[in-house]
Order: C-alpha cells, then structure tokens, then sequence
C-alpha cells in the first residue's frame, strides 16, 4: 500500500512541473496572438492582456493589404517547398548509399561528410566563395544551395535505413530491380517515419532562414518572412509603413504596434499547423546513432 | 567481367557503381559549401582584398591573429561563448532528462499528449519571431514583465541597457524553446528498454524511484554522452540566431551578450578587413575541432560504445 501512495504523489508531482513547463510554452504564444487581434488603441492603453477588452483584426487587414508580407511570403513558401524537396531528395540517396554497410568505401564516405560537421571553413570564406566565385547574390537560390545538405540529417536518416531488413531489397536486387527503383519502392515507403521528421527538420531550417537574405540580397522583392521580422525589431518605421500603406483610410491611426505582432504571428505559419500531425513520427524517425554505426 | 580487377577497391567502385552514384550530388555538395570554404581559410594570413581576390592578396603571416589577440575583446567573447554553450548544454540535458522521464512515467493519455505538443511549440517557432515576442516582454515601460514589476511595486529593469540581466535570462530562453524537443530524443530511447526489466523490478519489490534511478538513468548513459559530445562540437560557435534575434548590435550589452559568432557577423558586415574576420573564425574552428577530438577521446575511455567514430 506504501508503494502505491507514493506513486500516486510521485504522479501529482511529475503532472505538477510538466504542466507548469507545458503552460510556460504557450503563454508568450497567447499573449502574442491575444495581442495582435487588440485594437491598437486598446493595446496602447491596458498594455498586453491574455483576454483583451476589444478585439480587432485591422492589423491582420492592414498586413495582407501592403504587399511587404505577401511578397515575403511567396518567397519564404518557395524557399520551404523547393529546398525541403531538393534536400530530401539528395540526403535520401545518400543515406541510402551508406547504408547497410555495402560499401567499401561508405566509412571513408562518412567520415568526409562527419569533418564538415566539425570544421567549417567560417562565415567568412563562405560570403566570399558566395558573392564572388559562385554569383549567388540576389538569387532566391542563395538561401537554399549553402543549406541543402545537412550531414546530421544524413546521419539520422542513414541509421533509421541500416534497420531496414536486407532481405527486402536484396531480393529486389536478384530479381533485377536497380538501385533507384529499390530506394524509390522499398526503402523510401518504408521510412515515413525518418521522412517526416527530417523533412520538418529541412522544412523549419529554411522556413526560418533570415541569415541569406541579411547578407547577399538587396532586391526587396527577394526577401525573406524572417528577415522582414528582423527589420521590424530592429526599425519601428518598418512596421509603421506596413500600417500605413495597409490601413483602410487616413483617418485611423495606422495599427504599427499591433501589425508588428500580427506579422510574428503570420510568420510563424503554416509549420504550426503542420508538426502536430507529423508530432507521432517524431520518436520512431529520431534514432541518435554514433556517426560510425 | 572478362579481366580480372586487382584492387579490391576498384572493384567495389565497379561492381557498387550505381550505388556510389546516389552518394554523388551530396558529395558535390558537401564539397562546394563545405570544403572549398575551407580554402578560404588562408585569407586568415592574408591583407584580403576583394578586388584582387585569393589568388591575387598579400600573404602577411601571423598579423591577423596577432592584431586579435593583442586586443582584450577575443578573452571576452571566447568567455561568453563558452559560458553560454555550457550552461546551455548542461540546464538542457537536465531538464529535457527530467520531462523525458516523467512524461513516459505518467503514461500516454490525452493530457500527456496536449502537454508534450504544447511542449514542442517553441521548437518551431523562429528565434526572430522570438525576438519580436520577447519585446512584448521586456520593453522599458509597457512590456509585460515591467508592468507587472511597476504593479507589484517594485523597480523596473532596463532590459536593453542593463548587461546583468541578459545571462540569466538567454539560459532560460533555451531553455524554453529546446527543452521540450531535446526530451523527445531522450523518450525515443526511453521506448526502447526492455519493459520485461521493469517487470522484474517491480515484482522484486522496486518502488517507481528507483526503477528510474536504477534502470532508465543508467541506460540513458550512452544516449546522454553522445548528445553531449555532439554539442561539444559547437562549443566554441553557434547561437548567433539567437542571440542576434533577441538583441542585435545593441552595444550596452556586449559584455555580456557578444559571442564568437556575433563578434564574426558584425565584423563580416561592418569592418573592412576580412583577413581580420577569418583571422577569428579561423581560431574558433580550431578549438572547436580539438575540443571535440579530446571529447571523443575521453568518452571512449569512458564508454565504448558512447565514442562517436
């Protein structure tokens, strides 16, 4: 009986801090969002409330009636799609290449692409191969080439494909089926799980990416979400122009401090609504293996 | 094949070529962004001139490094780097370990799950939207934390001019975005003992504690050291989103907030000589690369199986 008490405060406890925790991660979510649907006037008076007194969605309408952030969004959406696409594509072949320990040469093969992990050649080399050998400034292709290999995602997915029983594609083998067409019909529909996962992984890095667009491109059309975010915090103007050139009439008093929350809101996007279908392939798609495995 | 191949390797090259084909774009890759950089390198002994070019500077030996660390900044930033990074790695290992372990302990039910997705939110949302949250919260008059101080009646913080406050408060905003991922990688290992070891406790006579502290931990070991050698790696780098993302060039805060990499970026965007800029990315890939080879080092004198290669 003394056993089962103490489990039960074990279960209050452990209940207790992982809903404190839990409820620390959506709190500043609400208040931003409770936030940017206030009435400017309202914001500006009561401050930030979970539950505001007058709701108003004219920061949202200010927001998509400029064209700063659909703009941005056009691009981040591309960068998202193609760059997930692309490197799931050739971090898939070869994951797949290294796998299973077929390969002569796949511990050399990983080693090469283990060091990169460990030493980079630092940010400044990179801008320069960047802007002066490969051309790259002002290309929507910057914020995707540099970031589509990551060879920890490689890792991951390799050692989710070394589980795969041989036997499967070792038989398609003999029955004459090429390397290609055993990864695109047998391994690949057997990895959901690692697909998913590294694929949000991809997704997120490139939905988030700001870092390209900070350093190789003028061409405000080629912006970024998130460098758009980081003009706003760093320039109150910035918001203020979205405000005005979006408000409905002169009269009003143009929504700056609501619209820049309503834009953290809008940024955050489509990856909020993704992760909580893709949430049950997250354990079984995360296998942490040593880089040797 | 009618001739006989004498390499063994260039056998296998033959014989799996479709399959070393697939490794390809990846290594072309690899080596466009990752290795020719690393030539890049030598601009670090260089007075660089973009006009000129690799090919085309002045090599001048070691005066990069010498201008650097004749100066107080490189013991400055090297410090906050490195403060940052570990007290990151060890409150995040904690504190993912701990949810890891009472989330599995509490079972899976619908509170559980709304929890651990409530958990992985600030894992997707980006540090500059982060940035811009967290303006909401420490703006000099009408941020929320502020309001609340003016309400309690006690002295408001200039979040933005004061450096003191800025440790504290980066350690518990990693915490708050990585934490609750960091725990999934630890449930995934966690899924995979042996539940029949439980069993066998518990008819022994184990209470719930010591399963955890007698089974789970233990066996967590060599998941824990991997994870922490990984970031050991980056020990010298990263955070630059972070910390970029919450305060910029704000100059009042250096002390406490200038790392490696922000000290890197803003020379790259703002001062002239890059040989001086790759002069310190140059060290911070050093330290960083043997700092991860000694880390190797230990952990398989420690543990074979935790070594990373």
């Amino acid at each position: 009986m003394k056993n089962s008490r103490q489990d039960r405060i074990m279960s209050v406890l452990f209940y207790l801090f992982t809903a404190c925790f839990a409820a620390a991660c959506l709190y500043p979510f609400w208040l931003v969002l409770s936030s940017s649907a206030t009435a400017e006037v309202t914001l500006l008076r009561d401050g930030y409330r979970l539950f505001p007194e007058q709701y108003s969605l004219a920061a949202y309408k200010a927001i998509f009636s400029s064209s700063t952030i659909p703009d941005a969004y056009l691009i981040t959406i591309f960068i998202t799609v193609a760059g997930t696409a692309l490197s799931l594509l050739v971090t898939s072949m070869a994951a797949y290449a290294l796998s299973g320990r077929r390969l002569r040469f796949a511990p050399h093969i990983s080693l090469f692409f283990y060091f990169t992990m460990l030493f980079s050649g630092g940010m400044v080399s990179s801008y320069i191969l960047i802007t002066k050998y490969l051309h790259l400034g002002n290309s929507i292709w910057v914020y995707i080439l540099p970031a589509l290999l990551s060879p920890w995602n490689m890792f991951l997915m390799r050692n989710f494909f070394n589980d795969i029983p041989k036997e499967l594609f070792e038989s398609a083998k003999l029955e004459g089926a090429g390397e290609v067409v055993i990864l695109r019909s047998i391994v690949l529909p057997l990895s959901l799980p690692a697909l998913a996962t590294i694929g949000l992984f991809y997704a997120l890095g490139y939905w988030s990416s700001w870092m390209p667009a900070m350093l190789y491109i003028d061409d405000t059309k080629l912006f970024s979400l998130q460098y758009i975010i980081m003009q706003i915090i760093r320039n109150v103007d910035m918001a203020q122009n979205i405000a005005v050139a979006g408000a409905q009439s002169t009269a009003q008093i143009a929504p700056a401090y609501t619209v820049r929350l309503a834009t953290a809101i809008v940024t955050v996007g489509p990856i909020i609504f993704l992760y909580p279908f893709l949430q049950r392939y997250f354990v079984g798609g995360l296998k942490v293996g040593a880089i040797k495995g | 094949m009618s001739r006989k191949i004498k390499s063994a390797g260039l056998r296998d090259l033959i014989y799996n070529r479709y399959l070393y084909a697939l490794a390809v774009p990846a290594v072309l890759f690899s080596i466009i962004f990752a290795y020719l950089p690393m030539i890049g390198v030598s601009i670090a002994f260089m007075d660089f001139n973009p006009l000129k070019g690799i090919f085309g500077s002045e090599w001048i030996g070691l005066d990069n490094f010498s201008f650097f660390f004749r100066g107080q900044a490189w013991i400055q930033i090297t410090l906050n780097t490195v403060l940052y990074n570990i007290s990151f790695i060890v409150t995040g290992t904690l504190m993912s370990l701990t949810l890891a372990i009472m989330l599995t302990e509490l079972g899976r039910n619908w509170l559980v799950r709304t929890m651990q997705s409530l958990m992985i939110l600030p894992n997707f949302i980006s540090w500059p939207i982060i940035g811009l949250f967290s303006v909401a919260f420490f703006t000099a008059d009408t941020g929320v934390i502020n309001s609340l101080l003016v309400k309690l009646g006690w002295e408001t913080i200039a979040f933005y001019t004061d450096p003191e406050v800025w440790p504290p408060i980066l350690v518990l905003m990693n915490l708050w975005k990585t934490a609750g991922f960091g725990a999934i990688v630890y449930m995934a290992a966690i899924v995979g003992i042996d539940k029949e070891l439980y069993e066998a406790a518990r008819i022994d006579g184990a209470s719930r504690l010591s399963c955890i502290f007698r089974i789970t931990l233990p066996l967590l070991r060599s998941t824990v050291v991997l994870l922490f050698l990984l970031s050991m790696g980056n020990i010298f780098g990263g955070n630059l989103d972070m910390i970029y993302s919450l305060v910029g060039d704000n100059t009042f805060l250096f002390r406490t907030t200038d790392t490696i990499d922000t000290y890197v970026f803003r020379a790259l965007r703002t001062s002239g000589s890059m040989g001086m800029t790759q002069a310190i990315a140059l060290y911070q890939s050093v330290v960083g690369f043997v700092l991860v080879i000694v880390a190797n080092k230990v952990a398989s004198r420690l543990d074979k199986d935790s070594a990373l290669f």
